[in-house]
């Protein structure tokens, strides 16, 4: 954080004029698990995008691609990987229970600390 | 032309709130928000009641709000958000301000909303502002710790209703607020869920547009309180709406159209059982408010399909 | 440029609200103020005004929706009393914090239990820690000039803060007295348009107001409020030199009445200040030096000034129409920080305190007159034989 100013430095009112300034508080710091790609090919539905709390899906907008994460800000809820079309085919394919961080996934949910990339 | 209401088109415009703010992982009021806002293509001016969403979102000198903000108190930001509209169309009329066909919109919990505010509420859309309320309804007093609500269910533990040896959480229903609303025969009133995402942007977009007030009840699940896994939060509200404790539906000028039916309604222990907060339902001695649940769910199902024309 | 017209205490207030015309006001009926929601209600049925109206339903959310409106840019009065201030309450602190400059007439009334609907200063003394400018009004005249200064103080940008104009319940607010109202383009012109400094509903520049503020910064804003009602004394000087250039009216921090050859003085606020002054009168026909000082502004409270104007005196009394129970002696509030006041610059008059008139108690001259009769027997022994004297009150 930066240094403290003092009253006669700040706007009035604890008003705040930096729209958004957020951004430069790292949430990503909070997490135990992360997201990170799979085997499985992204279809760049956006679905993660759509549904993560935290903003945190980076997308190409104009050329409509999904192109990672955000782990400034993800917290690892792992919501990204529930809503996943892909990884819900994937796991109907398998037949069978997958561990969250199965490799065969589009999104995978990873411990922290166990991340090989 | 509105933006398509596709997730690669609504990605083209900045997201409306940042990352960075500091809610719990998971949780489901942040996603209303961006969905929300990014179904709207007209700018917009927020009112935030006390809360989770609002302490989270503005930690001073940080703030995830891309959009004009403001946080008054606890109870009153109905109240704040129609000063705020009542300005603009002053300040317009007058030549003051440029005409931008701005939307007001505010967020209030289900405490903000449900208990203190409802009078704030009330008064509000009776005259007739042109606004939307938006109630995040978590069914409980989250940002203070899981306290009870008149939104938290019959049967809930929480910190103020604990599921004791003697008494097994929360001993009364839960209010109907959206049929209040409705009551209040205000041009569009709605109930929505994050997992219906299109319905959820349908809806804001019928109710920014409406003309007048609206109201909007949405669902959105708090895993620390409702006690389940962070990445759950969509799974669970759908099924809220698939055993029709949730159900989705709106009212257009008197108009009640039921906008989402289950494929196959699904019992309600199949919602309650994925839940921390209702554990204690499945001890034999306690079963029986899973059935008075299950008969609350169906009586006021009936009563929404009777009222949609649906039966 | 002006012309005389009779009218309550209520109506004038309404009249320069009318001549303001602001943006936005936000108000709910309360007696003894609901004349003046009245009228305004009628000069916007016959569109004399450009605001919105909002007739909430409550005081809490007039106040709510005055802090919203005046966030989003625009310039906003309203009106209460009593119990509706008490229920604005939470939201009276949060338009100073919040910087929101809102001119707010109350006519004064005593707070409840038991229920009273007259005159008495409890309900102002209530909000004097919560960071508004308040003003007393003698009379009609005195509410409608101060409200239309109220407006120009509060805007200043060295102040931003919301003004409080206060008058008696009844005894004022429904009197009918012969006041000048100023021509409307005078008034508009005086006023002038306000310019707010961070507006919410400039779009293109998005703001956050009201965040969570923890031990890192709630301090520092709260210190930018303190330079605020410092900078406001001489502002409202300012604006009231101005007035009288424009007006013909004088106004300061306070009106003295006979009281720089006075040995003796009475410090009393609005409407009975009126009464005092006949008395003041009545007793200098009898070659006794009595005066009076009359204060009109209470936030911030010109302590200096005050001290210079009675130090020379040899007994001053207090007339206080309210209690601050539990506090020193269950002594009133003007008297508690007038005697700090004069403590404080090592000016050591005798001092007493008289409670009076609470719950619309009537207060005759003769009462007032007591009052100097025990001031000059004061004067005479240099003693002070009772601190606090409840007036009036049935033993």
């Amino acid at each position: 954080m930066a240094q403290l100013k003092g009253w006669k430095e700040i706007p009035i009112a604890g008003i705040i004029l930096e729209a958004g300034n957020a951004v430069e508080y790292r949430t990503g710091g909070w997490r135990a698990f992360r997201p990170v790609r799979g085997e499985a090919e992204c279809i760049h539905c956006f679905q993660c995008w759509l549904f993560c709390p935290d903003s945190s899906i980076l997308v190409d907008a104009e050329n409509e691609k999904m192109i990672g994460f955000d782990l400034d800000h993800c917290k690892g809820c792992g919501i990204c990987a529930r809503v996943c079309p892909v990884n819900e085919k994937v796991i109907r394919n398998a037949g069978t229970k997958l561990a969250r961080d199965d490799a065969r996934l589009c999104i995978r949910i990873v411990e922290e600390g166990r991340v090989k990339e | 032309m509105a933006t398509k209401l596709i997730p690669k088109e609504l990605a083209k415009r900045p997201d409306r709130l940042s990352p960075g703010h500091r809610l719990c992982a998971g949780c489901g009021a942040s996603i209303v928000v961006r969905q929300m806002l990014a179904a709207i293509d007209a700018p917009v001016v927020i009112a935030n009641a006390t809360g989770c969403l609002e302490v989270a979102t503005t930690i001073y000198p940080y703030t995830a709000w891309r959009v004009p903000w403001m946080h008054n108190a606890f109870e009153n930001a109905a109240s704040t958000i129609t000063g705020i509209e009542a300005a603009y169309r002053s300040l317009v009329r007058q030549g003051k301000i440029p005409e931008q066909n701005v939307k007001f919109i505010a967020f209030g919990g289900d405490g903000g909303t449900y208990d203190i505010g409802l009078q704030a509420l009330s008064g509000a859309v009776e005259r007739g502002h042109q606004f939307l309320y938006v109630c995040y309804n978590n069914e409980a007093y989250m940002n203070t710790g899981i306290q009870r609500s008149s939104a938290t269910p019959l049967g809930a533990h929480t910190t103020t209703s604990p599921a004791g040896e003697v008494i097994p959480g929360k001993q009364q229903k839960r209010k109907d607020l959206t049929m209040i609303m409705a009551a209040h025969d205000i041009p569009y009133v709605a109930q929505a869920a994050p997992s219906q995402w299109r319905d959820l942007m349908q809806k804001t977009r019928k109710a920014v547009d409406c003309g007048g007030a609206a109201f909007m009840n949405v669902l959105a699940s708090c895993n620390r309180g409702w006690r389940h896994a962070t990445d759950e939060t969509v799974e669970l509200t759908q099924l809220a709406v698939d055993t029709c404790y949730w159900p989705l539906y709106e009212v257009e000028n008197g108009q009640w159209r039921l906008t989402y039916k289950p494929k196959e309604k699904l019992p309600v222990e199949e919602w309650l059982k994925r839940q921390g907060r209702f554990r204690h339902l499945f001890r034999p001695e306690n079963r029986h408010l899973i059935d008075e649940l299950q008969a609350e769910v169906d009586r006021r199902w009936e009563r929404l399909l009777r009222l949609c024309g649906e039966t | 440029m002006s012309r005389f017209e009779a009218l309550t205490g209520d109506n004038a207030v309404a009249m320069a609200m009318r001549q303001v015309n602001p943006d936005v006001v936000a108000a709910y009926p309360i007696t003894p103020q609901t004349e003046t929601v009245e009228f305004f209600a009628e000069y916007v049925a016959d569109g004399l005004v450009n605001t919105e109206f909002i007739c909430v339903e409550s005081e809490h959310s007039a106040m709510s929706a005055c802090v919203g409106a005046s966030a989003a840019g625009a310039r906003v009065m309203t009106a209460t009393s009593s119990q509706g201030l008490a229920l604005m309450w939470e939201i009276v602190y949060i338009a100073a914090s919040n910087r929101c400059p809102i001119v707010m007439s109350l006519v004064n009334r005593a707070l409840s239990a038991p229920i009273n609907i007259h005159c008495d200063h409890s309900d102002i003394m209530g909000m004097r820690d919560s960071g508004w400018i308040v003003l007393f009004s003698e009379n009609a005249q005195e509410a409608y000039d101060n409200i239309i200064q109220a407006v120009r103080i509060g805007e200043h940008p060295d102040v931003l803060l919301p003004v409080v104009v206060c008058q008696d319940g009844f005894v004022t607010s429904h009197g009918m007295e012969r006041v000048e109202v100023f021509d409307d383009e005078a008034v508009k012109e005086f006023v002038g348009t306000y310019k707010p400094r961070y507006p919410l509903l400039d779009i293109e520049h998005p703001k956050t107001l009201g965040a969570l503020d923890f031990y890192d910064y709630y301090y520092e804003h709260k210190r930018q409020q303190v330079q605020a009602m410092e900078n406001a004394t001489g502002v409202i000087l300012a604006v009231a030199e101005e007035f009288n250039r424009k007006f013909n009216r004088n106004y300061g921090l306070f009106e003295t009445y006979c009281l720089d050859d006075a040995e003796v003085a009475i410090v009393v606020a609005n409407s009975t200040a009126g009464t005092a002054k006949v008395v003041v009168d009545r007793l200098r026909g009898e070659g006794l030096k009595v005066g009076l000082l009359k204060p009109r502004v209470f936030r911030p409270f010109p302590a200096r000034e005050l001290v210079e104007a009675l130090k020379h005196l040899k007994a001053i009394a207090v007339m206080d129409r309210s209690i601050s129970f539990g506090a020193m002696n269950n002594a009133g509030p003007l008297f508690l920080e007038l005697v700090a006041a004069l403590a404080l610059h090592g000016v050591r008059v005798p001092i007493a305190d008289y409670v009076f008139g609470l719950g619309g108690r009537d207060i005759l001259p003769r009462e007032i007159e007591s009052v100097y009769r025990d001031l000059l027997r004061v004067a005479e022994s240099g003693r002070v034989e009772r601190l606090v004297t409840y007036l009036s009150v049935r033993e």
